[in-house]
């Protein structure tokens, strides 16, 4: 009898006060492509630790083709031929491609030789990469082929990928998969972790679901729809966010030819940026990552100053005022960053609350902070927003990253701003979170605000937005009304003239 | 004033002298840091070492005794550092600069009895016909072996850290300790055999100042030169042979003045003595307004505690 080539039984990891993986058996058999599904926190990152020899099981064991399998360090697991891609890229900027390569292996080349073998490992797999760039220039998609070529050189059986395709845009994700398919017809197996359905159904055959660390499910992903999995993984019904669509009302945010220079080295420039919002209404705007989704977001702030006229709100010029003042008269933002640009990561949900509540909700008097005010003000966004925290005085720092994400927006929202701007709402956020801070910002629209969502998951852009725009190379193309619009139409436009053929549906 | 007291050929020379504490504390420094470990304790490290090598030297009559204890003394006041951040996840800034205070204090203790005493003399080494050369015998062939000692130094560590699996795994530790850890490197570890190695170099550098420099001991001899030192590692944006630029700069604007001094230069002592602090504030000043290129050249994780998280 063949053994599968990794075969987990009844994996159990504790932690103080959590059990993180309960019980968790399945296999990997040879040349399959294994989905591990779940929600954010439900084991999947600690299962695969342990696989990779990053942290070591309670109970339970692996079986590698029948031997017994336990890593004690990722170079053991390495040695065994198990490689893994991070989700959070484990690269360092400051180093070249090469370098980069080889500190992920265990007994490195000379760099000239590894150049060498990079470059024809990357043209194999059609990865193209030049081993002489700084880490720190490449796009996400690159610093991805970074840590995939790193994982190949070692000749892995096992690829273990972690949330791959959360920072591509379509047309990469495509060539990710096309390498994936060839990894596969060579006989090698992968473990590929998401939660994103509709591109487990494209890819693998076989899915273990995980939920509060237990095994929940095991499913054909191709005899399953999308929605069917997500329940799977949820636990429940899926709430599906929706409001009455209605016309819209008078402009509340006029923003007229907006340029900026870039801030910093590896910044974008805003290149004559012009959009309206009107009470109501939703705009969406989609983009590759670095195209100038953040230098739009602190102009829209006031983080940088513009041209007075140059933003309008409610008809009055704003664009040379700073945050302060633009938030008093509601016009209210949520950066991208969670930890340290959105909230303080050191400092406690109360005084993150006070940090942009201060003015708004009146809980500062002349010059001293009104303490009992800000915790009830932190604690009713909290309750509103079903943000799961010990209490109001744990540090930011600590909480997920969906719970958080549900405070920072929460926090905003309750301030019943009349114009709001959001940068990346549910990234990182599991699919229960997601859907209800969707639903907060259509309630938002409904009750009269105007919104701009900005957003790199063109579903989360079709389901909540009412017009779409796409910025590409700090240029914002014309706002479309979204129904009606299809993926190539939305292809094109955050392309610009290229780029048509590639997009996933 | 008399500027042609002043002999070129003397000033190179003992600018290399003077030059020798700072960079050997400074090459420490720069490892430190390049391990993303910002250790404030620089000068506290190196009057211990500058006391300890003293009073091994002046007990024993061997100077190379006593450069053995400096490294030593270095090494354990680093230790005590490297337990407070890296065991204990004390804030680095905060024990660097406790770590300073504790030196200066320790040190004045431990070498009261050895104030007004003569070392014994670090004799030069001489090259034959080498030494006897015009100008450059002077200054290339005729120094005391710390100051080549200093200079391989500087040579070893940029090849290390360059071209050595070792070096490149201690510049991914400080350039992103996340990745470094998720890759399978110890972090702490690594840190803590720099904050070691750092700590010997500081302490040697204290070593050279009583033993050779200057040569006796005094309390609070160090005068600033391990401020100096880190000043100096900003200034060479991390890399080692700008660090020796900046350390025979440095050097020489400190013998220049006690030249300056010498030959009679119409104004106050005080000016001249703050000359090289007022240049290290103005160098930092200069190299940090221009944002995005220091902050390109430092190591990403410096200063930052290295919690491993699952």
């Amino acid at each position: 009898m063949s053994h599968p080539l990794l075969s987990i039984q009844g994996l159990t990891k504790r932690y103080p006060g959590v059990v993180a993986n309960s019980e968790v058996t399945f296999d990997i058999g040879e040349g399959e492509v294994h989905a591990l599904l779940g929600e954010n926190g439900a084991g999947k990152s600690t299962l695969v630790k342990a696989i990779y020899g990053l942290i070591r099981p309670n109970e339970g064991r692996m079986l590698w083709r029948g031997q017994p399998y336990a890593p004690g360090a990722p170079a053991q697991a390495r040695a065994t031929g198990v490689a893994m891609v991070f989700q959070h890229f484990s690269l360092f900027d400051a180093m070249d491609v090469a370098e980069n390569v080889a500190l992920g292996m265990d007994n490195p080349p000379p760099i000239r030789e590894l150049a060498a073998r990079i470059i024809e490992v990357s043209n194999t797999y059609g990865l193209p990469l030049d081993p002489g760039r700084m880490v720190g220039d490449l796009s996400a998609g690159e610093r991805q082929r970074v840590e995939i070529i790193r994982c190949l050189l070692q000749n892995p059986q096992l690829l273990i990928m972690d949330e791959p395709t959360s920072v591509l845009t379509p047309q990469e994700v495509e060539i990710l998969f096309r390498t994936l398919r060839q990894l596969r017809s060579e006989g090698k197996s992968i473990l590929y972790i998401s939660h994103k359905l509709e591109e487990i159904r494209a890819l693998c055959e076989n899915a273990t679901v995980l939920r509060h660390g237990k095994v929940v499910g095991r499913a054909d992903p191709r005899q399953e729809s999308a929605r069917s999995l997500a329940e799977m993984m949820v636990g429940q019904t899926l709430h599906v966010p929706s409001r009455r669509r209605e016309a819209p009302g008078r402009p509340l945010l006029q923003v007229e030819n907006l340029s900026l220079a870039p801030q910093t080295a590896f910044g974008t420039a805003l290149k004559g940026v012009t959009l309206t919002v009107r009470a109501g209404e939703i705009l969406g705007i989609g983009g590759v990552a670095g195209n100038g989704q953040d230098e739009l977001l602190s102009a829209l702030s006031g983080e940088l100053r513009a041209a007075p006229s140059a933003i309008r709100m409610d008809g009055t010029p704003v664009g040379g005022y700073g945050p302060t003042a633009r938030r008093a008269m509601g016009l209210l933002c949520a950066p991208e960053e969670r930890l340290g640009h959105a909230a303080a990561p050191d400092m406690s949900l109360i005084e993150n609350a006070l940090l942009t509540g201060a003015w708004r909700e009146k809980l500062v008097r002349n010059g001293f902070v009104n303490w009992t005010k800000a915790r009830d003000f932190a604690e009713k966004v909290i309750l509103r927003f079903d943000v799961r925290t010990p209490g109001s005085h744990v540090a930011a720092r600590a909480l997920s990253g969906g719970n958080l994400q549900k405070f920072v927006i929460g926090r905003e929202i309750l301030q019943r701003p009349s114009v709001l701007v959001v940068n990346q709402p549910t990234w990182g956020v599991d699919a229960s979170a997601a859907a209800a801070i969707r639903q907060a910002l259509l309630d938002l629209a409904q009750a009269g605000a105007a919104l701009v969502v900005i957003s790199q998951d063109l579903d989360e852009l079709l389901e909540v937005a009412d017009n779409f725009a796409a910025l590409n190379g700090g240029r914002l193309s014309a706002p479309r009304p979204v129904p009606g619009l299809t993926m190539d139409q939305i292809g094109l436009m955050l392309g610009g003239a290229e780029g048509d053929s590639d997009v996933a549906a | 004033m008399d500027l042609s007291a002043i002999n070129p050929v003397v000033l190179i020379a003992s600018l290399m002298v003077a030059a020798t504490p700072i960079l050997l504390a400074g090459m420490g420094e720069l490892v430190v840091e390049k391990s993303g470990v910002l250790n404030l304790g620089v000068e506290g490290m190196m009057i211990v070492g500058a006391v300890s090598g003293f009073a091994v030297a002046a007990t024993t009559g061997n100077p190379y005794l006593g450069m053995l204890a400096s490294i030593a003394a270095g090494a354990a006041l680093a230790a005590i550092f490297a337990l407070l951040t890296q065991v204990l996840m004390a804030n680095q800034v905060a024990s660097g600069l406790a770590l300073t205070l504790f030196g200066l204090g320790f040190s004045a203790l431990v070498g009261q009895s050895y104030v007004g005493i003569v070392p014994p003399r670090t004799e030069k080494l001489t090259f034959g016909p080498l030494t006897d050369l015009p100008v450059l015998g002077r200054i290339l062939f005729n120094q005391d072996i710390l100051v080549y000692a200093s200079i391989a130094l500087v040579a070893a560590v940029w090849y290390w850290l360059r071209a050595t699996r070792s070096g490149r795994v201690l510049r991914a530790v400080g350039e992103n300790h996340d990745s470094a850890h998720a890759l399978g490197y110890k972090v702490r570890r690594v840190r803590v055999l720099a904050i070691l190695f750092g700590g010997a170099c500081a302490g040697l550098g204290g070593g050279y100042l009583s033993l050779i420099r200057v040569p006796q001991w005094t309390e609070g001899m160090t005068a600033g030169a391990g401020w100096i030192a880190l000043a100096l590692v900003v200034f060479a944006s991390w890399r080692p042979w700008r660090l020796l630029g900046g350390a025979y700069l440095f050097g020489g604007i400190m013998v220049l003045q006690f030249n300056l001094q010498a030959a009679g230069l119409r104004i106050p002592v005080e000016y001249l003595a703050m000359s090289p602090y007022l240049i290290t504030i103005l160098v930092l000043v200069v190299m940090s307004s221009n944002r995005a290129r220091s902050s390109l050249s430092a190591p990403g994780s410096l200063g930052r505690s290295f919690h491993a998280a699952g």
